[in-house]
This record gives structure tokens, sequence and C-alpha cells, in this order.
């Protein structure tokens, strides 16, 4: 590779871009490193896809500009950008065989030439026995595969992955993640991948780029956005997380439902303030109440959900006047056997201290 | 958070949109094209029937001397006598017939339908000749008919019935196999009985499609020119006011009002299906399962026999006509001869009629095909301003709510004019196919957009993304996908430009002397078994045209898209 590991191969900058009244990206900006695997997760309707498109030109924005590799790209039309993209229904052009789909973008190189470049990306999607059938002779996950190695024959400089598993089964989608994967870190191409999924985003991507309602949510690694969720939505969006309204008390302490609970308060807190504590269920421990257990909040199971490898427990946090709080619990197999949990138990919860997040109660903005 | 987003802040830059980009371009050239062929002549017929002779603006004053000089309450109470009366009995059959081929287990459906759709085939004069064969002054079977005489309103309704009956039946029968049979399931779930099944289930899926039906029998029947021309004896409806007044009286200026009042019904009739048609799009559910009937044996018998009678009788129809062509002196000296056939002899254009009809046929599928192709993949899959798309789009749909009578009166007024730099269209070839492409042109027009969006839009992304141009993924994937609905236009297409007489009535010239217009000119003549004859050759053409278009589509198709399998 001619690039360094740590050079800015893709910039986005401000980008803007509405259908009608419909405001669908908001002053976006972007910066993907070369190599890097970007995620654009959201939920539908959130412009990921938009995004995507206007990188590729097939969208043009309103305003803002994308820069590739150093080029202002911002009014290429879509011929003349350097790019290999994949739609979540393959598109394979049904009247041609395997290896002349794979062969489109080659048309104007040797016989010779592009008999080699087909028959070496049919061996790395491994369908080189396949080389004659039709698209609809081969199964969803092998089509997507030809979809990659078409979009890679050409060999372009960056990557564009719109939804790619989405129309797959769950397994095939768990096995073509590693291998898109794989073969991305091994090419080094710079590929952005749109998606709803979050386990894809966590298990595929350097980083990933949460959307909502046309906005950065945030920008981070798997691991950071899990463990640093940037607002409530992130938080649930990635997992789940368990929100409790809690009040700030002075010497970092909080009340939560008429109990105290000691704590690291952020800065931005003021003493008194209504704010909201999130939690995820593995962060929290459900212990049979036994008594007046210190630092522990007091609860009655609601719910228990079986979820094959754990248990999750529904838990309604003890409360005289106001309508009640759940928090999640996820408990080990072993645990639930050893406790005996049941509906309408009374427990006590302990809240682990670094894994607790603090946002302003609903309403109020970030 | 390592939000890593530019912070440097850059004047944002408003992309511009251009506006002659190809795509534009053609479309434009492809509007041109609507306007000069459509929208322009519409617009003169409209001028002329509020013009005197010399061109100027009198207002309705055409349309109250009409109104008070001649007779026209008269032919407008037939024309919707007929519509109603005709349209009510298609309905019946068609819907019964469509039941017996999706709701039944007869067998030879295959057959059945095969029959439904052969009068399609023919030019609408041809079962107006058949009954006159049959029930006519010498007629075969006239005694049926105790008395009543078969030129008037029985003989109009009867030929425009078996005319209008595939038409009919291609919408029921789409509306009745769209049914889910998950409802059906629900049905008997819910103990329903099989009366209760009927009004709940049955009737309301299909409801839509009768009335799209009811309506589009309802504007074939009043528009037709052909049957009752032919058949309708001093019983007068508007269509054949409009030939009489321009080709009878060259009184072009009542023949302008008389289409107006034309234009008006078939007008609505387009709107409320138009409107009928976007809300009955949210009811079709498309992962419904197919219905599957089960054996009845009494339901079956009963519509087995009622599917033999019914295509019986449009046998006997094409039959006796083809029969009847072949006779030297009907009913008096029944010896077979070639005599009729031998069209030289005869006033009407001979054999060159024929093969007119023959080229301009040719001309229509070739030109109508690649026209609808070319606009239709402009404004589905080429990235053009908008309202360019939604202009052609709404003209696309004007021809269908058009008579082919006012459209051929219109041309005249337009083409015939002196000032008009095109008026050396006038009497030619070309313009007898122009207007026969712009006639047929709605069903071929929605049939290419239909076929157009089941192909992935994002083939053509891909494409552009793998630097081909767009043009070579045309020929290479786009066209080879659509080519079956390709094939189904050029046959529309043929067909109705071999059966066609309304809108070209008014356009031909002797040297472009059509054979569905000589059918019409020899039958005037008394020459009527000449006249079956040249039905005939139509109806052979047509059929023969179905049975290339039948090899091609299982021939060639089946290697061009082996993929399907």
């Amino acid at each position: 590779m001619a690039n360094s590991k740590h050079q800015i191969y893709l910039r986005v900058k401000n980008v803007n871009k509405s259908f009608g009244d419909v405001n669908v990206l908001n002053d976006i900006s972007l910066n993907c490193q070369q190599g890097e695997l970007i995620c654009l997760l959201g939920p539908s309707g959130c412009g990921k896809t938009t995004l995507l498109r206007i990188i590729a030109g097939l969208e043009q924005q309103d305003q803002g500009n994308i820069i590739q590799n150093g080029v202002d790209i911002s009014n290429l039309p879509v011929e003349k950008r350097d790019f290999g993209i994949v739609f979540q229904s393959y598109a394979l052009f049904p009247n041609l065989t395997v290896a002349q789909n794979i062969a489109y973008g080659l048309r104007k190189q040797t016989k010779t030439k592009k008999a080699t470049r087909v028959n070496a990306l049919l061996e790395t999607i491994g369908l080189e026995e396949h080389a004659d059938k039709y698209p609809s002779q081969l199964s969803g996950g092998q089509q997507q595969r030809v979809a990659l190695a078409r979009a890679l024959a050409i060999s372009p400089g960056l990557l564009l992955l719109d939804e790619p598993l989405s129309a797959l089964d769950t397994k095939v989608r768990q096995h073509l993640r590693q291998e898109i994967k794989s073969l991305q870190r091994e090419l080094g191409i710079t590929t952005i991948m749109v998606t709803h999924d979050q386990d894809e985003a966590m298990s595929m991507a350097d980083r990933i780029v949460v959307l909502k309602d046309g906005f950065i949510e945030q920008i981070g690694t798997p691991s950071e956005i899990y463990s640093n969720p940037a607002s409530p939505f992130v938080a649930n969006f990635i997992g789940s997380m368990s929100f409790v309204p809690v009040t700030a008390c002075a010497n970092d302490t909080l009340t939560v439902k008429q109990q105290n609970l000691p704590c690291k308060l952020p800065e931005w807190v003021t003493v008194g303030d209504t704010i909201q504590l999130g939690i995820r269920p593995e962060s929290v421990t459900a212990l049979p109440a036994k008594g007046n257990q210190q630092e522990a909040l007091s609860g009655k199971v609601q719910k228990i959900e079986f979820m094959g490898a754990y248990v999750r427990l529904y838990i309604h946090l003890n409360d005289e006047n106001m309508s009640p709080v759940r928090v999640m619990v996820d408990v080990n197999n072993e645990l639930h056997q050893e406790h005996g949990y049941k509906e309408n138990m009374a427990v006590e919860l302990t809240l682990k201290q670094q894994a607790m997040a603090f946002y302003p109660q609903q309403g109020e903005s970030l | 958070m390592t939000n890593i987003a530019a912070t440097f802040s850059v004047v944002p830059k408003v992309v511009p949109k251009k506006a002659f980009t190809p795509g534009n371009l053609i479309l434009l050239f492809v509007l041109l094209l609507l306007v000069l062929g459509l929208v322009l002549p519409m617009l003169m017929i409209g001028d002329f029937s509020l013009s005197n002779k010399a061109g100027e603006f009198i207002g309705l004053t055409n349309f109250l001397e009409y109104f008070s000089t001649q007779s026209p309450l008269y032919s407008i109470g037939n024309t919707f006598k007929i519509g109603i009366i005709t349209t009510l009995l298609v309905i019946s059959l068609t819907f019964i017939y469509a039941y017996a081929l999706n709701r039944s287990q007869i067998p030879g459906k295959k057959i059945f339908k095969l029959v439904a759709f052969l009068p399609i085939l023919a030019p609408s004069l041809m079962p107006a000749i058949s009954l006159v064969y049959l029930f006519g002054n010498q007629g075969l079977i006239k005694e049926i008919l105790m008395g009543e005489s078969i030129y008037g309103p029985i003989g109009i309704a009867m030929g425009l019935a078996f005319w209008c009956f595939p038409h009919a039946l291609i919408i029921i029968n789409t509306a009745l196999s769209v049914t889910d049979q998950r409802l059906y399931e629900s049905c008997k779930a819910l103990n329903a009985s099989k009366l209760e099944t009927f009004f709940t289930v049955t009737l309301p899926s299909a409801k839509y499609g009768l009335i799209s039906a009811l309506l589009v029998t309802f504007t074939l029947t009043i528009t037709d020119f052909g049957v009752p021309k032919v058949i309708g004896g001093q019983f007068n409806v508007l269509a054949t006011d409009i030939y009489k007044q321009v080709v009878g009286q060259q009184n072009f200026q009542t023949g302008a009002v008389v289409s107006m009042l034309l234009l008006l019904p078939a007008l609505m009739t387009f709107a409320i299906d138009r409107y009928l048609r976007s809300k009955q799009k949210d009811m079709v559910d498309h992962r419904a399962t197919p219905y599957q009937p089960e054996k009845n044996h009494l339901r079956d018998t009963l519509l087995f026999i009622y599917c033999l009678l019914v295509s019986g009788v449009i046998l006997a129809f094409i039959g006796t006509a083809i029969y009847a062509s072949f006779i030297s002196f009907w009913p008096y000296n029944m010896d077979l001869t070639l005599a009729n056939y031998q069209f030289e002899f005869m006033d009407g254009g001979g054999w060159s009629a024929y093969f007119n009809s023959l080229e301009m046929a040719a001309w229509t599928a070739l030109f109508g095909t690649c026209f609808v192709v070319l606009s239709v993949y402009m404004t589905e899959k080429v990235k053009v301003s908008s309202w360019l798309r939604r202009g052609i789009q709404g003209l696309a749909l004007m021809p269908m709510a058009i008579p082919g009578m006012v459209l051929g009166l219109a041309y005249i007024f337009f083409f015939n004019h002196p000032d008009n730099p095109l008026n050396f269209l006038y009497g030619s070839m070309a313009i007898l196919v122009i207007s026969t492409v712009i006639h047929y042109y709605t069903v071929c027009h929605m049939t290419a957009t239909t076929s157009l969006k089941q192909v992935d839009s994002a083939i053509e992304s891909v494409s552009a993304s793998l630097k081909v141009p767009q043009w070579v993924t045309f020929f290479k994937v786009t066209m080879p996908m659509s080519l079956p609905a390709v094939l189904d236009i050029g046959f529309y297409y043929f067909v109705n430009a071999m059966t066609t007489v309304s809108a070209v009535v008014f356009l031909y010239s002797s040297d472009t002397m059509l054979a569905s217009v000589a059918v019409l000119n020899m039958d005037d003549a008394g020459d009527i078994a000449p006249a079956a004859a040249m039905a005939t050759m139509i109806f052979i053409t047509s059929a023969a045209a179905k049975i290339l278009y039948g090899a091609l589509s299982h021939g060639v198709l089946k290697r061009t898209q082996a993929w399907r399998r």
C-alpha cells in the first residue's frame, strides 16, 4: 500500500441533504482512514443509506463536499468516481453467468487478462465450480459473494456495502461477516458499510458511526460505543440499558426511589438535579433479599425471560407513590439455579459503579 | 470517544442542477413527438368545434346548432343504451367465464382461454359480418330472433359483446387470479358458508377489477365504429355520426362537435378507472398464496357446459365469416369458391390494401415498440428532470381516453392545415403509422413500465460504479431481461394496426388504402362476401403473428432467458 495506515482516505464535509421538507442528513462530517472499515449504523430512516449513496454519487448532496484520496469528488458523476458497491438485493445481472457478472467491469481489458482476474476472484470467493451458472441457480450467500467479487474486480479504492447481509439467513450472515471482514483486511481496502444490525456493526467495524434522524449521534470503536454510549439512544440501540431517574445529592450520592446510593457523579451535574442513571443488564447483580444490605436497591422480580445462555430478570424497584421503575439484570444459568429466581421474589440489586452512565433527564438537550 | 470529524470549516457549495443532460434531451424529443402527435391535434379539434367555417371563434354556436337542427338526442340516447346493455352483457358473461377459469377444476382451461382471446385478432367488423350471415335478411338462423331485425341495437350489442369479450376477460381474470388462498382458509376456519364466502371474499377482492372492466367495456362500446357501421342500419350512434358528418357531408365543424360529445364520457370513465386503479394498489398483497380450487362436481359440470357454449359462440362468430368468404352466393349457391379473394376485381383497394396493412402494421410494431421502450426507459431508468418525467407519464395515459374516431379527425384538422409544416405527412403511410402508434400508446407504455420497474434499479448503479456506460448495460442486461415485454408490445401494436378502423378511416389516401378500411368499404358497397374474405385475411395474419409471437417467446426466449429457470 502506498498510503500509510493513518492517512485519511475519505473526508465527508458538512454534508446536508433533504427530500422535500424532510432533512435526511444534517451537517454530516466524517473522516475515514486508509484501510478502515466503517459501519454506518442506525434505525431505518436515519439517513445512513442516503449518506452512502451520496458518497457513491448516486444521490446528490444539497450542500457539502466529499473528498476521496485528496480529490474533491463532490460533483463527479458515478462513473467518474472510484468505488465498488454491493447492494442488499445483490443486483447481479440475472441474464449473465457468474463469470460474466464478475468480468462486467473489465470489458476494456484483454481476454486473457480478464480470464485471469475472474479466476483469481472466483478462487477468493470459493465459487470456482460455479463460474458458468446463472445467479438464480446460486444461494443467497453465494450470490452476495459474486456481487462482492464483481465490485472488487476493478480494484476500486473504496468499497461501499449497502446492508449486504440483511437479506440472508442468520447462519450464512454470521459466516459471511467474518469472510468479508478478513477479505477487507487482506486487501486493505477502505470500506463503508451501512447496516441496521448492531451485532453486525460490532463484529465487523473498526469504527461505528451511529446515526439518528440525520444527525451523527456518536463515532467510535465498537468497545468505546458499547462502554461509553454518548446518549440513551446509542446505549439502547447497541445492547440494552436500563434507565433510572435519580436525584443527585451532595458527597457523590444519589437518591433512587428514596434509597441512597454512593457513586461518582460527572462534573456537569449539580446537586439537586434529577438525572438519568443508565446501567447495562450485565453490570447489575441481583441477590435474594436478606435484610438491609448497604449500597443496594431493593425491588421485586416482575418477569423472567429465558435467553439461552443466560436469564434476564425484569425487576421493579420498590416504591410507594411513583410509577414503577424497571431494571434489567442478566444472570447466568448456574446463578439462576442457585438462587431460584421467581416472579414476585424480593431482591437486592447492586450496581457496578464504573459501569454507571449518566444522562440529563429526557426532554433536556444533551 | 474519538470523534475525528473535520473541525475546519468549509464554505458549503450549492450544487447546480444540470438541465441539458442527454437523458433530458432525449425525453424532450419524446415529449415533442407526443405534443405533435397528440396534444396539438386534440387542441385543434377542440378549437374547430368552437369555430365557424372561416375559422373564427363562435363559442358554443356549433353545439347549439347541432342540438337544434339534427337529432343528436336520438344518437346520444342510442349510444348510451348500447353502451349500458352491452357492458352489462359482457361483464356477466366474462365474470362467469373468468370464474370458471380460476375457481373450478374444469378440463381444457388453456383451450378455453385461447378461444376467448381470438376476438382480439379480428377487426370489429368481422363479428358484424358474421351476424349478417347468421341473422340478416338471408341469414341462416334468423328465425331465432323471432321477427326482430338484426340490423339495429340487437346486432350492435351482439357484435360488440363478441369484440369486447377478451378485453373485459383480461381484467376480470387478473382480478380473480390474485385472490389470496389464505382468505378462503380463514373463512373455512371461521365456519363461513359458501355463499357468505363468495360475498365477503370473492366479490370484494374482484370489485375493482369488475368496475375497471365495466368502464373499459363501456368506453369500447360507445366509441366503436365498425360494428354499428356494418350492422347498425338506421340505428345511429355518435361514432357513426362523426363518420357521416365528415365523410358523407364534409361537415367538419359538426364532426368536431360530435367528437367532443363522444370524448366527454370516454374521459370521464377513464378518470374514474384511473382513480380506482390507484386505490386498488393498496389491496394487492405480494405475499398472497395463489388460490387452489377444490373439486365440486356439480359446479364444475355447469361451468364446463357454460364455457363450451360461450367458446362455441365465439368460434361460430369467427367461423361464419371465414366460411362465408368461400361461398359463391350466400344462401342460394353454397358452392365453395376462391372468387371472393380476387380483391383486384372489387372496389376497395384490392390486394394492395392488404399489403398496405401489412406494411403499416410492421412499421407500427417496429417504430411503436422502439418509441415506447425509449420513452419508458428514459423515464424509469435515467436521471431526468422530474417535470419531464411527470409530463411524459401524464401524456402517456391520454391516448387511452381518446376514441379512435376523435383522434383520426383531430389528425385531419392538424396535419391537413395548410400552415402546418408537417402537412406533407397527410395522406402518407407515415401518418397512418403515427396515428396508430399514438392511439394504442397507453397500454404499451404501461406494459413497458411494469416490466422495467421489475428490473432492480441497483443494476444501473452497479454498472455505473463499474464504469460501464449505461447504454452498454441497456443492451447487455436491461433489454434481454425485458424481452418478453418488448415482444408483447410489438405483437400488440401489430395486431391492433391490422385490425383498427377508427382512426385510420379518416387518414388513408388512395395509395395507402388499408385492409380494414377495405372491409368497411366493400361492405358499404354491398360486396359482403369479399368483405368477409378481407376480414378473414386480417384474422389469419393476426393469428399468424400470434403464432410467431408464441414461437419467439418459447424458442428464442428459451435461449436468452435461460437464467429464468
